[in-house]
């Protein structure tokens, strides 16, 4: 199990603290260690971007902050809430930390409105009434007006991308996460999708995002982080992180990709 | 009974040979339509309990717990590898022998269950294990990325089950139980060998007493592929319902 | 085309052949299935000593002696060769019945293709009408439709029952190979047609020569099925009469004395003797299946 403390870190969490914090985590999948210490905080409203080569566990980071994966050793706390206490109401961490997949993930059969719909329903116990109304504008909000009533495999990549979006918004998380969500998509979706993103960002959402879209991340992010080999290599506000990088690594990785 | 009805039986026996007893003697008409609901009440009772076992069961074997999903495997395994026939003799002659007996409402000591209830007994367990295969095949194939996001969503292990994996998987296996279920009919007639007064059954005791074998042989081989009909009509019907546009139909070809 | 469930040139996301199959018999035979045989064998063993009746109280030592009744273990090992004798017959049956079936049941499947649209109606008709036919109807079919003797040019040749009884067994099984042929053949692409038609052959060398041979492979793991199905299904004989196993198994029980204790450990041995004969069958099919599903 995760050797966290969980009894003394639970003094009340203030909004002026980090909203998630994530302390030396490791992580192996049988013997291969994927992360290998990673920290860092996010604050709430801030936009964070992780970017970094494939295979170097920005993936997984992101997976274990809503649980989704168990850390091997470490910490990750969420409004003050320790993620990987066994005795966690996994409940309260997801309603708290919203998820968007690169493969979208919508339910084949529901359509676009009841895809939004339904964990608030069946998850959260909410009106239905409230909930379609909530819904319905959180599809306009995402531009898919005229959408609701068709079905995942009737919609094109980047539309079903906004759905997941407005899916994961409906159950009013305090954090998103996006895992390389413009990774599937065709070149000319990839825009509405970091539109939406971006707008939400402007809105005051927290968001972490993987990414490889460095000028997106240029633009909408607060801050930078960059991973290889499980460790976070360095991390920066944008301007400075892309400009001016120090560590090699980094550089190299930038020269390859910019 | 409706003279018409008789009258046309009789003369198409004189005319023909064709010897419909059915139409026309009323014990045997009386004892073919209570074989044909006898059949009818086997196949849709062990049809439902067959599917419980199949969802149930392939759910289980989904659990963490070894123990469990092995002896599902058992259950399976054994199940589809050995004869259906031996199957039903093994529960009703085997532990019905067993079991204690019981005083019925008249007073008279019987078996605790009847012949009917250990046929859709062993009828459910046989189509069951097929149902769990069935079943587990179409969760296999809903993707984990699927499942990932509906537990990203707050849902449950039970409550993706449910409301996401079922429903696809569903639709994934349709046709292949569709042939199970058809399968599961056809399959009835064994309870004819511990004397449930099924539509074989009744057809065999008809024809032996009015030696019209050809004629209702022939009229059982109809009856049967028309319950399959309507059996395949309904299953089709259901499937045109669960259709998603744009997923599925057409895909794998 | 939307480019629906995944990005251009994946098959739809949730229609993606499941993830590397569970090693269900990966390794051919490993410890744990011959495990499963030995506790198979011992629980039928221990619930035929466990059901023997607590002893009558003896009038005396000498009588209890005597009507000791036998342990139902015992008396399935004085009873085997019989037994085992009975499973034989059964599986001759399955292989005449698996053979006839397979031979006429290729010739209705072609049926089934034919130009002629008479031919092509009347073979689907006969495969849907035998396919939709409980196996024990039809096996009544054959034993009271079929005389038992046939007068061919003044020779008059007898057919005793269990002829009929591979008769009955056969049509369900030409039924299903006409079916299984007919989907096989639907399955080899349209291209292949083409291509053998632009290369001048006819049609009947196509299909012998191109058609056939493709389907071969693609058939061979459901006829596989088909085949331990029908062996599981030759105990059906006993009900109409012909000796076979069950129906030894009866008489075996009859002449122990018809202890009722005796019965589930009796059905328990012919259960398990098909097992031991269809589960390695089952198991070839489901690897063949797997491969030829990596290939195809």
């Amino acid at each position: 199990m995760a050797t966290a403390p969980t009894a003394d870190a639970a003094p009340a969490w203030t909004p002026d603290q980090p909203i998630v914090s994530v302390r030396d985590v490791h992580k192996s999948f049988g013997g291969f260690e994927v992360l290998k210490g990673v920290s860092m905080d996010v604050k709430k409203g801030e936009a964070i971007c992780i970017i970094g080569p494939s295979g170097s566990g920005k993936s997984t980071l992101i997976r274990c902050i809503n649980a989704l994966v168990e850390v091997t050793k470490g910490s990750i706390l969420v409004e003050g809430q320790e993620v990987n206490d066994p005795k966690l109401d996994q409940l309260a961490l997801r309603r708290k930390v919203g998820m968007v997949f690169q493969q979208y993930n919508l339910f084949p059969h529901k359509t676009a409105l009841q895809n939004v719909m339904m964990a608030p329903i069946n998850v959260l116990k909410q009106d239905k009434r409230e909930v379609e109304e909530r819904a319905r504008k959180l599809i306009a909000k995402v531009r898919l007006t005229g959408k609701e009533n068709s079905y995942p495999g009737e919609l094109s990549g980047g539309q079903q991308q906004r759905v997941a979006i407005a899916r994961s918004l409906c159950m009013r998380p305090d954090v998103m996460l996006f895992d390389e969500v413009t990774a599937a998509l065709d070149p000319e979706t990839v825009k509405e999708v970091l539109v939406t993103i971006r707008e939400l960002a402007e809105e005051g959402m927290t968001c972490i995002l993987v990414t490889h879209e460095m000028k997106f991340a240029r633009d909408v992010a607060d801050h930078i982080y960059f991973t290889d080999k499980g460790v976070i290599v360095e991390h920066a506000p944008p301007a400075e992180f892309f400009d001016n990088a120090k560590d090699e690594r980094t550089k190299t990785f930038l020269g390859q990709i910019l | 009974m409706e003279g018409a009805v008789a009258d046309f039986g009789r003369s198409l026996y004189e005319s023909t040979g064709i010897n419909l007893t059915i139409l026309y003697d009323e014990f045997d008409q009386k004892r073919f339509i209570s074989g044909l609901g006898m059949t009818i009440y086997l196949s849709s009772l062990s049809l439902i309990f067959s599917l419980i076992i199949g969802i149930v069961g392939a759910w289980a074997q989904g659990s963490p717990s070894r123990v469990l999903r092995y002896s599902i495997n058992g259950f399976i395994t054994v199940f589809r590898n050995t004869p259906p026939l031996v199957q039903i003799f093994f529960f009703y002659f085997g532990l019905g022998a067993i079991l204690p007996r019981v005083e019925d409402a008249d007073g008279m000591m019987g078996p605790l269950f009847t012949n009917v209830q250990w046929a859709i007994f062993s009828l459910s367990l046989f189509a069951g294990a097929f149902n769990i295969e069935i079943f587990r095949s179409g969760i296999e194939a809903v993707p984990n990325s699927t499942k990932e996001a509906a537990t990203a969503l707050g849902y449950t292990r039970l409550g993706t089950y449910r409301h996401i994996v079922l429903p696809l998987a569903i639709r994934v296996c349709l046709p292949a139980l569709n042939n199970n279920l058809v399968n599961l009919l056809k399959t009835t007639s064994l309870a004819y060998a511990i004397a449930v007064p099924e539509i074989t059954y009744v057809s065999k005791q008809i024809w032996t007493d009015s030696q019209n074998v050809p004629t209702m042989m022939t009229l059982l081989l109809i009856t049967y592929v028309s319950l399959v009909g309507v059996l395949v009509f309904v299953m089709n019907r259901w499937e045109r319902s669960l259709a998603i546009p744009g997923y599925g139909q057409g895909g794998g070809k | 085309m939307s480019d629906a469930f995944a990005s251009p040139g994946r098959p739809m996301a949730v229609l993606l052949p499941p993830r590397a199959p569970e090693p269900i018999g990966f390794p051919r035979l490993t410890w744990r299935h011959g495990l499963f045989f030995v506790v198979a064998a011992v629980l039928i063993a221990s619930m035929a000593t466990a059901q023997t009746p607590p002893a009558q109280p003896p009038a005396s030592a000498a009588e209890a002696l005597s009507t000791a009744p036998a342990t139902p273990f015992s008396v399935i090992i004085k009873w085997s060769p019989l037994l085992l004798k009975g499973f034989a017959f059964n599986i001759v049956i399955s292989i005449a019945a698996m053979t006839l079936g397979t031979v006429t049941g290729v010739i209705l499947g072609l049926g089934q293709i034919s130009v002629n649209p008479i031919v092509r109606k009347v073979s689907w008709f006969l495969t849907q009408f035998f396919r939709n036919s409980p196996w024990l109807v039809l096996l009544f079919f054959a034993m009271f439709m079929i005389p038992f003797q046939f007068n061919i040019f003044g020779v008059i040749m007898p057919f005793p029952d269990w002829v009929k009884a591979i008769i009955g067994f056969a049509l369900p099984v030409m039924a299903n190979v006409s079916e299984l042929l007919r989907g096989a053949i639907r399955s080899i692409p349209n291209g292949q047609w083409e291509a053998a038609t632009s290369l001048g052959f006819t049609r009947t060398q196509t299909i012998w020569q191109i058609v056939l041979p493709q389907c071969v492979k693609r058939m061979l793991p459901p006829w596989m099925n088909l085949y331990s199905l029908i062996t599981m299904a030759t105990v059906l004989a006993s009900v109409v009469g012909v000796t076979e196993m069950l129906t030894l198994t009866a008489q075996v029980h009859a002449a122990e004395g018809g202890r009722p204790e005796l019965f589930a450990p009796l059905y328990g041995f012919a259960g398990f003797c098909f097992f031991l004969y269809c589960y390695p069958i089952g198991k070839l099919t489901q690897r063949l299946e797997r491969r030829f599903n990596v290939k195809t």
